[in-house]
Parts: structure tokens; C-alpha cells; sequence
């Protein structure tokens, strides 16, 4: 049994030295320059990994923006608006988006997301958020808006699952007292629930991140992959998950390897640092229950 | 004084208001959220179903461009893959679970639950790159580099649900055992864990659904394969890459066969998990 526990530290570990012994090559040659340059020429071996993180801080704030209110709003419903009788369905349902895997996402995006954001979507934001400057240019379809919305539907079972959890541990007592005082439902909801409940819903927020951040296959399928930072959600982009899947098996060179390895090992190491965010802030307010249905 | 009944205010106009116009929104937010689950699924049954033939479940895949052909070495390869992830992650697992249950109470035990914590948050794509730099590099894709990697993905989930459900257990039953003069480590075994079965092995069909549609893990160790192959030491197919490629690609045919596939995914996952759940159900294991 020891040795099985064992076992877990000895992977982690594995996977630091792993990660940092293959990208030195790359952290000597680049260094700090590695993260702010946006050039990626693997043909004069060049490497710059700005867009991709661009690209993977941009389409993960997109579905934070769709997911949050969203999922906030389910898990309100559940547990405090809900019918006792449809809780568990209901709360069912939406944690079974997390069953489907992430390379059926991208299939689905690719063809009904897409030509629906194509044709419908994109142009009527263009016309009229257009002054914006973020929904603006050809109405591809694929990029950004299309990586963010899929990465929303991908965290909301996250999200909601950890505030469903932290609002049920807000005692009784709470509600019953703001109601007494004669607040209407959503006063108690906002005073007495919400308010009690925020850091361990920042906590599920920022596990949704942690998901987004790290995502590979359905973003790649829809976010045009190209390695440009453009400031409009229509055009095409690139995160730092997608180029791995997409040259890493192709990359020939050293250099080129070294420079792909470096780029999984800042996925990797931003990743540890808002999980282990996540997990502090909901301990906080579940007092270390374990949280479940964060697989 | 005197109890006069002071009469109570109505809540004004604005609140009730206000108070409506948000239990709308909460319904709005649950619409908004069940529409994409109900058009997901409901492609996969419309595109899925009518892609499915038998000659999509019994051949491979026909060379570039060329229509017809089907996934079944695909088929078979996810199950190989998924068959060697289980025979290593689910020992870890249960085994790392029954450590930080009965013996982990301590300083150790925090940094082995923490450690699975952070090995669960690490990006599917991360843990392919590592698989491909321990066994892929020198020797080639293979099976069993695939496999794996994906028991990396099992051990966090499996070791806190299996921990969870064995502290469960009331004591008592353990103190019963002692009390009989059995060691604790035939207690653990026999009693404990005996007692929680049922949970552990849910917690491991959570773990293998949750693996089972993982492409990204795949695309540098078990790499795909348009052949059938045997040999763990070989790059073998896998549904999940299988489609990926599909997708990608330009054929309208193969888009067809990448929908079927789907289709089979979530059918393989779905009756896995509700095969072991039944099974479990119908054994005298009680608990959890």
C-alpha cells in the first residue's frame, strides 16, 4: 500500500524531471525571451511561444465569461429554486456533459458549432458589437469565439458541480434568518447564500480555468491554428496545448522538441498553480471535505 | 406597551419584481445549459445511427480517399489500450486509496492526497509528452506506452474515491475484526475493503470513462495504426484518434465514419459502466 501511495509521488516527479531535463535545450538557447517573443519559425529555428500563450490565457477568459453566469445560475436553480424531485436529475444531466469526450466536442463544434457561428452568429456580433473592435473581420466561423464557446460547454459541469457543493454547505439556518428578517428569495439567495458561499464559487471557478487552460483536442479541431495575435475573436488562433497536439509527433530537430517540451512544461506549471489555488480556496469553505465530481 | 399589531409593509414593487425577473434567469441559465447537452447527443444518435454499418464494425480503414472500410481494428486497439491502462492503474489506485484510508492519516498522507490532487489537474496533452519521453523515445509508439499514460490519468481518481468510500466503513467493523484477532492487513483486505466494493469499483468506472475517451494522451505513444496489430511493443489504433483524423480530414466519408465512431465511443463507455454498475448491484456486496 505504501509502495502504491509511494508510486503517486514518484510520477509526479517524473513528470517535473521529465519536463525540465527535455526542455533545456530550449531554456538555454531562449531563455526568458522563450515567453515574450512572438516569432515560431522552425525552419530557422526561432522559437517564440507568445502567441500560443496568447491564444490559451484569450480562449480560456471566452469560456469564463460564457460559464460562470451560466453555471452559477444552474446551481442556484438546483439547490435552492428546484423541485426536492428534480434536483438529482437535473444536476444528472448537466454533470453529463463531463462524460463526453473532448474529441467528440471538436467533432460537433466542427460541424453544427461552426457553421452555425458562420452563418448566424459572427455576423449578426459583427453588426452590432462590431465597434468594439473584438468581433470584427471575416466570419470564418473557426477561431477564437469558437474555441471559447466550446472550452464554456466543456467547464460548466465543473463549475456548477463545486458551487452546487459549497451553496448545500451553507447552513439552513442562514436562509431561514434572512427570510425571517423578510427578504424575498433572491435577497436570501444574494445575501444569505451567494455572499457566505463566494470564495469556495471562486474555487470552482478557477478549477473550470484550470480545465480550459489545459484542454487540447476540441480546441485544436476548431480555433484555426494558426500562431497570430490578433485582437478580433473571429480570427483564427492558437494555444499552447493545440500546437503540442498538432507538431510535437512532426518535429524534427532538437531544438524544435526542446522548444515544444518547454511550452508543455509552462502548461504544466500554470495548471499546478491555479489547481492548487482552486483546491485551497474550496477547502476553505467545505472545511476539507473532499470535493467530488471534479474528475 | 401594548401588543398593537403593527401592520407589515408590502414588499414593494421593485423587489417582487426583481425577485421573478431572477428565478427567469436561473430557468434561463439551466435552458442554456441542457440546449447543448440535447443537441450533442441528439447528433450523435442522428449522424451516428445511420453511419453505423457492418462494414464500419468488422473492417479497417480503406486507404486515403477511398470510400467504405470501417474502425474494428480502432475498436479493438481502444479496448487493448484501455485494458493495459486498467491492469496498472487500477492496483495503484485502489492500492494508493487504501493507503491514505487506513495508514494515512499523517503528514504523508496530506502530501500523497495533495500530490494526486495536482497529478489530477495536469493537462491530458502534458502526460502524452512525458509517456513519449519515457517510452516512446528509442523505441517507437507503442501500445503499451499508450496504456501507460492513460494509468497515469486513473491513479488520482480511482486512490481518492476508493479512499472516500473505504472510510465509509464504520469503525466498528474494523475494531469487530481486531477484537476477532484477525491482522490488520486481513482486515483491510477482507473486511474493509470487501465491505466498500461496491464504491471502489464505481470510483474505477469513473476513472475508466473518464479515460476512455482521451485522445490527447494517445497522439505520441500509441500514435494510430490503419492495420490491425497485436503486440503491445506496436503503434496500435484507437477510436479517439481514429476520429480525430477522420474529422480533420477532407472526405465526407470519412466525416461519415468519424460520427460513427463517436457514436461507438459513448456506447462503449455507457455499457461499460452500466454492465460493471449492474454487476455490482447484483452481487451481495452491500455499503456505499
Amino acid at each position: 500500500m505504501t509502495a502504491c501511495a509511494l508510486a503517486v509521488l514518484a510520477v509526479l516527479i517524473l513528470i517535473v524531471y521529465e519536463l525540465i531535463s527535455r526542455s533545456g535545450l530550449s531554456w538555454h538557447a531562449f531563455g526568458f525571451k522563450f515567453f515574450a517573443s512572438s516569432e515560431w519559425d522552425p525552419v530557422s529555428e526561432k522559437f517564440g511561444a507568445l502567441p500560443f500563450i496568447y491564444g490559451t490565457l484569450v480562449s480560456s477568459l471566452v469560456a469564463l465569461v460564457i460559464a460562470v453566469p451560466l453555471s452559477v445560475g444552474v446551481a442556484v436553480f438546483t439547490t435552492e429554486m428546484c423541485p426536492k424531485a428534480f434536483r438529482g436529475s437535473l444536476s444528472f444531466f448537466v454533470e453529463l456533459l463531463a462524460a463526453i469526450p473532448s474529441v467528440i466536442y471538436g467533432l460537433w463544434a466542427m460541424f453544427v458549432l461552426v457553421p452555425l457561428l458562420s452563418t448566424k452568429v459572427e455576423p449578426f456580433l459583427g453588426k452590432t458589437l462590431g465597434w468594439t473592435g473584438i468581433f470584427t473581420g471575416a466570419p470564418y466561423g473557426i477561431g477564437m469565439l469558437a474555441a471559447g464557446i466550446i472550452l464554456a460547454i466543456m467547464i460548466i459541469p465543473i463549475i456548477s458541480s463545486i458551487t452546487r457543493e459549497v451553496l448545500l454547505v451553507v447552513p439552513q439556518q442562514q436562509r431561514e434568518g434572512v427570510l425571517a428578517l423578510g427578504a424575498t428569495r433572491w435577497e436570501m439567495i444574494r445575501v444569505g447564500v451567494l455572499r457566505n458561499a463566494r470564495a469556495g464559487i471562486l474555487g470552482g471557478i478557477i478549477l473550470g480555468l484550470g480545465r480550459a487552460l489545459g484542454e487540447t483536442m476540441a480546441v485544436t479541431m476548431v480555433i484555426g491554428n494558426r500562431p497570430e495575435i490578433a485582437k478580433s475573436l473571429f480570427a483564427p488562433g492558437y494555444t499552447m496545448a493545440s500546437v503540442l497536439a498538432n507538431e510535437f509527433s512532426e518535429a524534427t530537430g532538437d531544438t524544435y522538441l526542446s522548444a515544444l517540451v518547454e511550452i508543455g512544461l509552462a502548461l504544466f506549471l500554470v495548471t499546478i498553480v491555479v489547481n492548487a489555488l482552486a483546491r485551497l480556496l474550496v477547502w476553505s469553505v467545505t472545511r476539507g471535505q473532499p470535493a467530488k465530481g471534479t474528475a | 406597551m401594548h401588543a398593537s399589531a403593527q401592520t407589515v409593509s408590502p414588499i414593494s414593487l421593485r423587489r417582487r419584481v426583481t425577485d421573478h425577473a431572477m428565478t427567469g434567469v436561473a430557468i434561463l441559465t439551466v435552458l442554456l445549459v441542457l440546449a447543448p447537452l440535447v443537441a450533442i447527443f441528439g447528433y450523435l444518435m442522428y449522424r451516428g445511427i445511420g453511419s453505423i454499418n457492418w462494414a464500419f464494425l468488422t473492417q479497417t480503414p480503406k486507404p486515403v480517399g477511398e470510400a467504405g472500410g470501417g474502425m474494428a481494428n480502432a475498436i479493438v486497439g481502444s479496448i487493448f489500450i484501455l485494458g493495459i491502462a486498467s491492469l496498472i492503474g487500477v492496483p495503484f489506485g485502489v492500492g494508493a486509496g487504501i493507503y491514505l484510508a487506513e495508514f494515512g492519516r499523517n503528514r504523508f498522507g496530506s502530501a500523497i492526497r495533495f500530490t494526486a490532487d495536482v497529478l489530477n489537474g495536469v493537462p491530458s496533452i502534458v502526460i502524452g509528452i512525458v509517456g513519449w519521453s519515457i517510452l516512446v523515445r528509442g523505441h517507437g509508439f507503442s501500445a503499451l506506452a499508450g496504456g501507460v499514460a492513460l494509468s497515469i490519468m486513473m491513479v488520482p481518481t480511482i486512490s481518492r474515491t476508493t479512499e472516500e468510500m473505504l472510510l465509509l466503513v464504520p469503525t466498528a467493523m474494523r475494531e469487530a475484526a481486531y477484537g476477532l484477532g484477525i491482522p490488520r492487513w486481513r482486515t483491510t483486505l477482507s473486511i474493509t475493503l470487501r465491505t466498500a466494493t461496491s464504491g471502489v469499483i464505481t470510483g474505477i468506472m469513473l476513472a475508466f470513462a473518464r479515460i476512455a475517451g482521451e485522445t490527447a494522451p494517445l497522439l505520441f505513444t500509441a500514435f494510430g495504426n490503419t492495420f490491425w496489430n497485436w503486440k503491445a511493443t506496436q503503434p496500435t489504433a484507437a477510436l479517439p484518434l481514429q476520429i480525430y483524423v477522420y474529422a480533420n480530414s477532407p472526405y465526407d466519408d470519412w466525416h461519415r465514419q468519424a460520427w460513427a465512431g463517436s457514436f461507438v465511443l459513448i456506447v462503449l463507455i455507457v455499457t461499460a459502466v452500466a454492465a460493471v454498475r449492474y454487476a455490482v448491484r447484483r452481487g451481495s456486496f452491500g455499503a456505499a
